[in-house]
């Protein structure tokens, strides 16, 4: 098995065992090559320069968009608009599309399990359209029940907040089905690709999303960059998200014509150096093949998976099986709280996440105040896992509890 | 496995069998103190006579260090007038953030087995929450 972790420069500088994969990635030194090649050797404002080097800086960008398309299957680069992050992505749709589309007569289908950035857009949408926010609600393994699906999808449906793989669980849901309801009713499908597209090949057009959304740092890229994706048809008919420098055609004193898509959604100066950080995250992934990140990813959570629930006290949220969790293994172990889990996981090298993961509808509605959260990545490693469950099994010892 | 955690046995005991930690059915000072963004959430009664804290109790849920945080304070403010207690509240307020004298910290007898928080900035506060809100409630500005 390839060691992944000396392509890591971190893991050089320390021996902590990274297991928060889920929060954010870390970064190769192929992506950190590149963001610094753009500013040592390309940089200049894209999309503005006439020179030779703003034309680089520009055919560097642009090329970024492109290697996204090919990496989410999208029909072009046209219908791909660099963003911050999932975050702003799921806002620009909220803003741009929502407002201007839902009524009081329609309803927005939003997922229990999904992260605080695909909900709270909708409830900002629902408070200004008056449309109605309807939850579709998860079984104690992470899924959708078909009925809940059935009573969740009606004529009313104009807008379908979907999350791919879950946050909280890591329970991978078939989007490609709930959006082939959604559209038999009209409504548009929203896809939340946060979690998934660091972690399995995601297609838009088998998945038939009308947009979809991810961030770069949680794809081995530098934060501050993310994507979203749209049919054509719909980014052409939205409005500007935000205004201002490099996204008009026109400009006069009480007007202006927009630039075309995509342009039309990036105000200001973009993250040239993000772009092409991401662009070579893209590279590195692939060049990996899914079939080896995927199965080493599933062979690690299974282990893991596996170490935990030999461990008394200890409950993982969502499903038995290690193959619906995507290395996504929330816990609670009884009679301590996550926090003091994760402080003395912490004092072992030991990074994990404690709280509630953004996802608080969820825990509220499983009953649980918070949770610890294991996540993981295809650079980390047997000894990592090893290192994990020895600190795992110590935990309710040093706080005064027995086995 | 050697692990050098701020879990010494004082904080554990506190937290595992916590002296105060009950509904004071006469308290005539309750104040709710909540940490959003780690769900700590303790409700603190006092019974304040003549100036002086003659009972104390709280309620609530959260991690370990803010309960016992909470009932290491309340062992030590039981008894004692307002003033020395929101001087006691500000000590320990100043030890977390690094700024008391070792003098100082003795003063704090137990609670001073608190001071090596300042060295983790994600947990001070749950350290500081149940003092936090001793300190409001005697100084009167959210005293039900």
């Amino acid at each position: 098995m390839k060691n992944f972790k000396a392509d890591f420069p971190i893991f050089s500088q320390t021996d902590a065992v990274y297991l928060d994969n889920a929060a954010t990635a870390q970064r190769p030194q192929q992506v950190l090559d590149a963001a610094e090649a753009f500013y040592q050797r390309h940089n200049a404002n894209p999309l503005r320069g006439l020179y030779a080097l703003g034309m680089e800086a520009t055919e560097d960008y642009e090329a970024a968009r492109a290697r996204v398309a090919s990496f989410i299957n999208a029909p072009s680069a046209n219908n791909i608009i660099f963003t911050r992050n999932a975050t702003e992505s799921i806002n620009l749709v909220a803003y741009s599309y929502a407002l201007n589309n839902l009524c009081a007569d329609d309803d927005i289908l939003v997922t229990i399990d999904a992260h605080h950035s695909n909900i709270l857009p909708w409830q900002m949408v629902s408070r200004q359209t008056g449309a109605k926010l309807v939850y579709l609600e998860i079984q104690p393994d992470g899924s959708y029940a078909p009925e809940a699906v059935d009573a969740a999808i009606s004529p009313r449906t104009k807008l379908a907040a979907l999350t791919q793989i879950s946050n909280v669980t890591g329970r991978l849901h078939d989007v490609a089905a709930i959006a082939r309801r959604v559209h038999a009713v009209g409504g548009v499908v929203l896809v939340d690709a946060a979690q998934s597209a660091p972690h399995m090949p995601v297609d838009v057009q088998a998945l038939d999303c009308d947009f979809l959304a991810f961030s770069g740092h949680k794809l081995l890229s530098p934060m501050g960059i993310g994507a979203l994706y749209g049919k054509a048809n719909l980014l052409e008919a939205m409005p500007p998200f935000l205004t201002g420098g490099e996204m008009i055609d026109s400009v006069s004193k009480f007007d202006a014509v927009y630039a075309p898509v995509p342009h039309k959604f990036e105000a200001g100066t973009v993250n040239g150096g993000g772009a092409v950080a991401l662009h070579a995250a893209i590279d590195y992934l692939e060049g990996i093949d899914w079939e080896t990140i995927t199965s080493r990813e599933d062979a690690l959570t299974e282990e893991c998976l596996a170490g935990m629930k030999a461990i008394p006290h200890v409950h993982i949220l969502g499903a038995e099986d290690a193959a619906d969790h995507h290395g996504i293994l929330s816990f609670t172990i009884d009679d301590v709280h996550p926090h003091d889990v994760a402080s003395i996981l912490d004092a072992d090298g030991i990074c994990v996440r404690a709280g509630h993961h953004c996802a608080l509808p969820l825990l509220t509605s499983l009953g649980i105040p918070s949770t610890a959260r294991a996540s993981l990545a295809f650079y980390n490693d047997e000894e990592d896992i090893t290192r994990f469950l020895a600190s795992l099994k110590t935990i309710r010892g040093k706080m005064g509890y027995g086995e | 496995m050697e692990n050098k955690t701020f879990y010494n046995e004082l904080l554990i005991e506190h937290n595992q069998h916590p002296l105060h930690k009950h509904k004071l059915d006469d308290a005539n000072l309750v104040l709710e103190g909540v940490n959003p963004s780690c769900g700590d959430d303790i409700i603190l009664q006092l019974k304040v006579e003549d100036d002086t804290v003659v009972d104390g109790a709280f309620e609530g849920s959260g991690c370990a260090i803010s309960q016992a945080s909470c009932d290491i304070m309340l062992d030590m403010i039981i008894g004692m007038h307002k003033d020395d207690a929101l001087h006691a509240a500000d000590t320990f307020l100043r030890m977390i953030k690094g700024e008391a004298t070792e003098e100082e910290i003795d003063s704090l007898e137990e609670a001073s087995v608190l001071a090596d928080i300042s060295h983790m900035p994600s947990r001070v506060k749950c350290a500081v929450l149940g003092w936090h809100t001793m300190s409001e409630m005697l100084e009167g500005k959210k005293s039900e």
